[in-house]
């Protein structure tokens, strides 16, 4: 018998219409987890606002709003704002959205919000392009990955922008990345932040099949190659504090990771060698935050 | 209480008096005041709420929204650029069915920048599924916030409405206002009761995407929120009149309209001064009257067409312009009123864009061309020759 190392309850149930292997639906499952039942949840334009289910259906039981694309962060204050003047205090509120809803055309709620110190938790999934639309390149798509809008020959010449950065630079009092792979530390970091009094915000990696062109029992095992390969270091920000949460041992080359997509597909070796050195770069940048802001003060 | 009040002020106390829990909003001018007034009142603990001052009247109406989804009663204001950087949430708070309130301070649109009066903001989110009220006296604007709560969270109507005042002429004019009391509001206005609010014991979802199978009786169940409106608003203003001792006409207030060769429908605070031409002109033995259009959603089309029943010329005034043929009062005025078996000449007239006054004499070019004209037309009123402007 297999010790089971989350939380045993669903707030997710069967019968959602993501696509199989689908990494977002991870992502929700382990959040409801670590958050439980006394939570309410606000998702924009994203593959989350079809995956749930049409009218009347819905898979997740926990209320839920419909928001705009890009008000994420406003819709979150106001949920917050009502449940304070209803006088409902034991309410998590969440804004769940996704890469191109966050660090593109949510950008200015996401930052209003945390600036105005919006009491909720903002759980951006990553999957790394516009994935409800059918794979348009967002902000948060990766140097050098094919989409339908960076077709090979003029694939994506930007490094991905590093939304954890921005957000720290709010000084909330806690923002980690998280990955559906690592469950344990995904729920941890979840229970974590519920713990939280203020804006809190997370960023979870959630592998596309479709998106990034592999098998979809393989999301999984990629999810795992980004965080050891260092693509996506798992690590927490807390009070402006950064703690790395998992180092891995074994240097995991970045090709492996690569070569398992179709997106990166057409690559070179030469570019998979500047994509080696651009990790390289931001974990060693990442290391040196973690020693820098070791001494800061919480 | 009688108090000296700007139509802005008026705003503000009527959202406090409103007992509103949630304000959301952000500056621009001429609305800025109401802000303001509600946050002076919030600092001094005299109005209780949450006040979010957010980064975008985006956010502002998506804040208002999502407060509202939990069942709280909101308000926000805006004016031009404001109300249409809302457009996308302006449909998501009606196709939601929530009650938000927000006042409008009209303000023409840019470019050119313009700061002043002109209805064209307002009357082009009309489509949007808000009650809209316009208002000519600070009085009005006062009394208008607390009906309009009443009629958008009656629940066959649970729509957000608007209430509109002119730039400067009402915003940042001083009047005589007749302040209610906290007791005398209350009675009249019960706190906020919405059976579907979103609730973590009942957990549902609210804005689903729905197919072909669904959406259209979705958007009929919307349409009938709005019709149902219009048979609330008499019902409260009636309501209010007992209460209150006073009121407003409703949606289509008639002035010296029986027996009227030609009536001039107009609205904001150009009624005034088209009821003062219209004493004028009855003393000169011209017979002519006015309507207001007070409500312009739900569009009254009974009172409309009850009176194009009995005048044989309209002349509609519109201070705002859409490009299509005339201005959008016009449209609609002429759409409810024509039929096959005839009915009244309805003459268009476009006045008072970007500030410019309509002054007594506007009025009387109006009404004196409708007496006159054979055919019905759209005619811009006051309009300059245009001069070549160069160094």
């Amino acid at each position: 018998m297999v010790r089971l190392t989350i939380p045993g309850p669903e707030l997710m149930t069967a019968g959602h219409l993501g696509c199989p292997g689908c990494g977002a639906t991870l992502a929700m499952r382990y959040l409801l987890k670590g958050l439980g039942p006394r939570t309410m949840l606000t998702v924009p334009a994203c593959c989350w606002a079809v995956m749930s289910g049409p009218f009347p259906r819905t898979c997740v039981e926990i209320p839920f709003l419909d928001c705009a694309f890009e008000a994420t962060g406003a819709s979150i204050a106001g949920l917050r704002a009502g449940l304070d003047a209803k006088g409902v205090k034991d309410v998590t509120v969440v804004g769940f959205a996704g890469d191109g809803g966050t660090v593109d055309i949510g950008l200015q709620a996401l930052s209003g919000s945390l600036e105005r110190g919006v009491d909720a938790i903002y759980v951006m999934y990553d999957n790394e392009a516009y994935m409800n639309t059918g794979v348009q390149r967002s902000g948060a798509t990766p140097w050098g990955a094919w989409t339908t809008t960076t077709p090979v020959g003029r694939t994506k010449p930007q490094e991905k922008k590093d939304i954890m950065a921005i957000v720290a630079a709010h000084r909330i009092p806690y923002a980690a990345t998280a990955c559906v792979a690592f469950p344990e530390d995904f729920v941890r970091k979840v229970e974590k932040a519920k713990a939280v009094k203020g804006p809190r915000f997370l960023h979870v990696l959630a592998p596309c099949p479709p998106g990034w062109k592999y098998a979809p029992e393989e999301t999984i095992r990629l999810g795992r190659l980004a965080v050891d390969a260092r693509v996506f270091p798992l690590y927490e920000v807390v009070d402006g504090r950064y703690t790395i949460t998992r180092k891995p041992g074994k240097r995991t080359p970045v090709a492996e990771y690569l070569q398992k997509q179709g997106r990166f597909g057409h690559l070179t070796e030469a570019q998979v060698a500047a994509i080696q050195t651009q990790v390289d770069e931001r974990w060693a940048r990442l290391e040196a935050m973690e020693r820098m802001t070791a001494e800061v003060r919480t | 209480m009688q108090r000296m009040l700007t139509g802005n002020h008026a705003q503000s106390l009527a959202a406090k008096l409103a007992r509103v829990k949630v304000v959301a909003a952000y500056p621009i001018t001429p609305q800025t005041t109401i802000v303001e007034g509600i946050a002076d009142m919030v600092a001094s603990g005299e109005f209780p709420c949450e006040f979010l001052e957010v980064e975008s009247e985006h956010s502002a109406l998506q804040a208002c929204i999502s407060a509202a989804a939990v069942g709280a009663r909101t308000y926000t204001a805006t004016s031009s650029q404001g109300l249409l950087l809302m457009h996308e949430l302006l449909h998501w708070a009606s196709g939601l069915r929530v009650p938000i309130g927000m006042g409008v301070v009209n303000r023409a649109i840019a470019p050119p920048w313009s700061i002043y009066a002109d209805h064209s903001d307002t009357v082009s989110q009309r489509d949007t599924g808000w009650l809209q009220y316009y208002c000519e006296s600070n009085q009005e604007v006062l009394d208008t916030v607390l009906q309009a709560y009443r009629v958008a969270e009656d629940l066959r109507v649970m729509l957000p409405a608007m209430v509109t005042e002119d730039a400067f002429y009402l915003s940042h004019t001083f009047e005589p206002v007749d302040a209610p009391t906290q007791e005398e509001v209350d009675a009249f206005l019960p706190p906020l009761e919405m059976p579907y609010a979103l609730d973590v014991d009942r957990p549902a979802r609210f804005g689903s995407f729905m197919g072909p199978d669904a959406y259209m009786e979705q958007r009929r169940n919307v349409a009938d929120g709005m019709e149902a409106a219009a048979r609330v608003i008499p019902g409260v203003e009636r309501e209010f009149a007992e209460r209150f001792g006073r009121d407003h006409g409703g949606a289509l207030p008639l002035f010296e309209c029986e027996g009227a060769d030609a009536v001039l429908i107009v609205s904001g605070t150009a009624a005034s001064t088209a009821r003062s031409v219209v004493r004028e002109m009855r003393a000169e033995g011209k017979r002519v009257g006015v309507a207001k259009l007070r409500v312009f959603r739900p569009w009254p089309v009974a009172a409309i067409r009850a009176l194009a029943a009995k005048v044989p010329r309209i002349a509609v005034l519109d201070r705002s312009f859409t490009f299509g043929f005339g201005g959008a009062l016009f449209q609609e005025v002429r759409n409810a009123v024509q039929s096959p078996r005839g009915g009244p000449l309805v003459g268009g007239y476009v006045a008072g864009l970007g500030g410019r006054d309509i002054v007594p004499e506007t009025i009387r070019a109006v009404l004196d061309d409708v007496l006159a004209r054979d055919e019905p037309d759209v005619s811009w009123v006051g309009l300059q020759e245009v001069k070549e402007w160069s160094a």
